[in-house]
């Protein structure tokens, strides 16, 4: 149906929903709900130069509207994602995917984005500065303008793929380091990762998550990504994927009209596996009663 | 056949302190294995509430499950006639394919319920079940009759001496000397230690964890194996008792 298709730069997608690193494994494990081909694209478990095992359990923690988690990146490590991951998915999606990267150091993250560069599969390469997980891990990348900039630039000048940055929340001023990823070339800003969170056990006292605190993610961040992407999308020339809380179509509207040119579903797809299906079977009919024609037309309606 | 589907509770019944017994009519013509599981909404919660299949039919599904907090509460308020909105079959289960002519089937608290289901297949096959169950207290005890119409080898232990022999299941074990035989179990993470210790046969264990989705995506219930990292929830919850690795 044309009148869902989107842009990020010069990707063309079917339509805006992408489910978000994280919450949709490498993608095959949802084909037991759906033909997952119907998808705008996805965004598949964040990939390490390394095989991670992650945090101790618990990693999950319950809370109002949402959920924290602490996984910390588990992954098979780059040369399994692309040998053995991927090629599984291949089997059973004919789209490309937006291959989402975490890294420890400089270092790594070019080391990846040299692997994904060079696969078919791949359309956008998004950089995790901002998982809040990993201790001295990405967080330090995401939290300054500087390592933001440094990271995009050497990450663009080993790749002709568009470079998409996921930037984190957990910041003083989010439109500044957006800026620096422009600056240094990004082609587009992914935002908003999750939001640090805790939770404690009322009999004990101590944190309920093993790793103490953990990314709170869920219908409950939507109007902090909302403000986020509007701060943002007003601020750079480079595409938005909006990412926080999105739980329906109405929600993904929103966020188009707050300037995002594609969404990603993150939490949701964890509670409700035929989520992002039922959002584009919704569209077309929340457009009608909205008298929206094409969604490309409401993107950034908000500020224009 | 869409995963998420709703069941109406036809039973919903206390059957020890805290504990309850919930029966749901509906296809139950999915389950593949005794000790799978599904994942119940909860009005007003993000998270779904992961629960062992206690016993099944083609269009009957029997649940047991204990008042802890928030979730079970609501289960435990329902009315006959409600329904539950749930995602279904989840989790590997036992692989009775691999019992061979006898086998013991050892349950802890509501560790006890997936072994029901269990305990009837065996029977059916023919394979000669000895079952040891235990429980905190006579107060905390169910389906031990039902487990007695099954078959005559049911011990029951109890921490406090109430009913059976006072203690843990594992020296229920150790007195009859059960010790060297296969067995399937699921109760608290510290009776499947003490199990998984004490017997030399062969062993299929049920696991529990605080999970995100239920079905695998978000790596929330990862464990470290020696073949591997698995998902309690869809590589589990039953590990085999080679593949384990215990954090200590």
């Amino acid at each position: 149906m044309e009148r869902l298709n989107v842009n990020l730069g010069l990707v063309k997608l079917d339509n805006p929903i992408i489910p978000a690193s994280g919450t949709f494994g490498f993608g095959y494990e949802f084909t037991q709900f759906y033909d997952i081909n119907i998808l705008g694209s996805i965004s598949i478990k964040g990939t390490t130069k390394d095989a991670r095992f992650g945090n101790e359990l618990p990693r999950i923690a319950e809370c109002e509207s949402g959920m924290i988690n602490a996984v910390g990146l588990q992954n098979p490590g780059i040369d399994k994602v692309v040998n053995v991951e991927l090629v599984k998915l291949k089997q059973v999606y004919r789209k490309q995917v937006i291959s989402n990267i975490s890294g420890f150091s400089l270092d790594e993250y070019v080391y990846c984005a040299k692997i994904m560069d060079k696969n078919d599969m791949v359309s956008i390469l998004e950089i995790n500065i901002s998982c809040p997980n990993v201790k001295h891990g990405g967080m330090s990348f995401g939290t300054s303008s500087e390592s933001a900039y440094e990271i995009t630039k050497a990450v663009k000048a080993v790749t002709s793929k568009p470079v998409f940055i996921k930037l984190s929340p957990n910041v003083t001023d989010i439109v500044s380091i957006a800026k620096a990823c422009e600056d240094a070339g990004a082609d587009g800003i992914s935002m908003i990762n999750t939001l640090l969170g805790s939770r404690f056990d009322l009999k004990t006292g101590k944190p309920i998550i093993a790793n103490a605190m953990g990314g709170f993610s869920g219908s409950a961040i939507l109007p902090v990504a909302l403000r986020m992407v509007y701060q943002v999308a007003q601020a750079v020339n480079i595409p938005v994927i909006g990412i926080g809380g999105i739980s329906c179509a109405s929600d993904v509207i929103e966020m188009m009209s707050a300037g995002a040119s594609a969404v990603q579903i993150g939490a949701e797809n964890l509670r409700n596996p035929y989520v992002c299906k039922e959002i584009i079977d919704d569209l077309p009919k929340l457009m009608d009663e909205l008298n929206i024609k094409n969604l490309k037309d409401i993107i950034g309606r908000s500020f224009k | 056949m869409n995963k998420i589907q709703d069941y109406q509770i036809i039973s919903n019944v206390l059957v020890a302190k805290k504990t309850y017994e919930m029966t749901l009519t509906g296809d139950f013509s999915w389950v593949k294995n005794c000790g799978q599981f599904i994942n119940i909404s909860i009005d007003n919660k993000f998270l779904k509430r992961p629960i062992s299949i206690c016993d099944f039919s083609e269009n009957e599904l029997v649940i047991i499950y204990k008042v802890v907090g928030y979730g079970t509460d609501f289960l435990a308020n329902l009315k006959v006639g409600d329904s539950i909105n749930c995602l279904i079959d989840l989790g590997n289960g036992y692989n009775l394919d691999l019992v061979n002519d006898k086998c013991l089937l050892i349950g802890g608290g509501v560790g006890v319920p997936p072994l029901y289901a269990t305990c009837k297949k065996l029977v059916e096959k023919g394979v000669k079940v000895r079952v040891v169950l235990g429980f905190t207290s006579i107060s905390d005890m169910f389906y031990v009759d039902k487990f007695k119409e099954l078959t005559s080898d049911v011990f029951v232990s109890t921490n406090d001496g109430t009913y059976g022999d006072k203690g843990f299941v594992t020296d229920v074990i150790i007195k009859n000397n059960l010790s060297g035989m296969d067995y399937l179990t699921c109760g608290p993470e510290v009776m499947l230690k003490g199990v998984h210790k004490l017997m030399t046969g062969h062993g299929q264990l049920s696991f529990e964890a605080r999970m995100g989705c239920g079905f695998g995506a978000c790596m929330g219930c990862s464990c470290k194996t020696v073949s591997g990292y698995k998902r309690i929830c869809v590589e589990g919850p039953i590990m085999q008792s080679e593949d384990l690795l215990w954090n200590d």
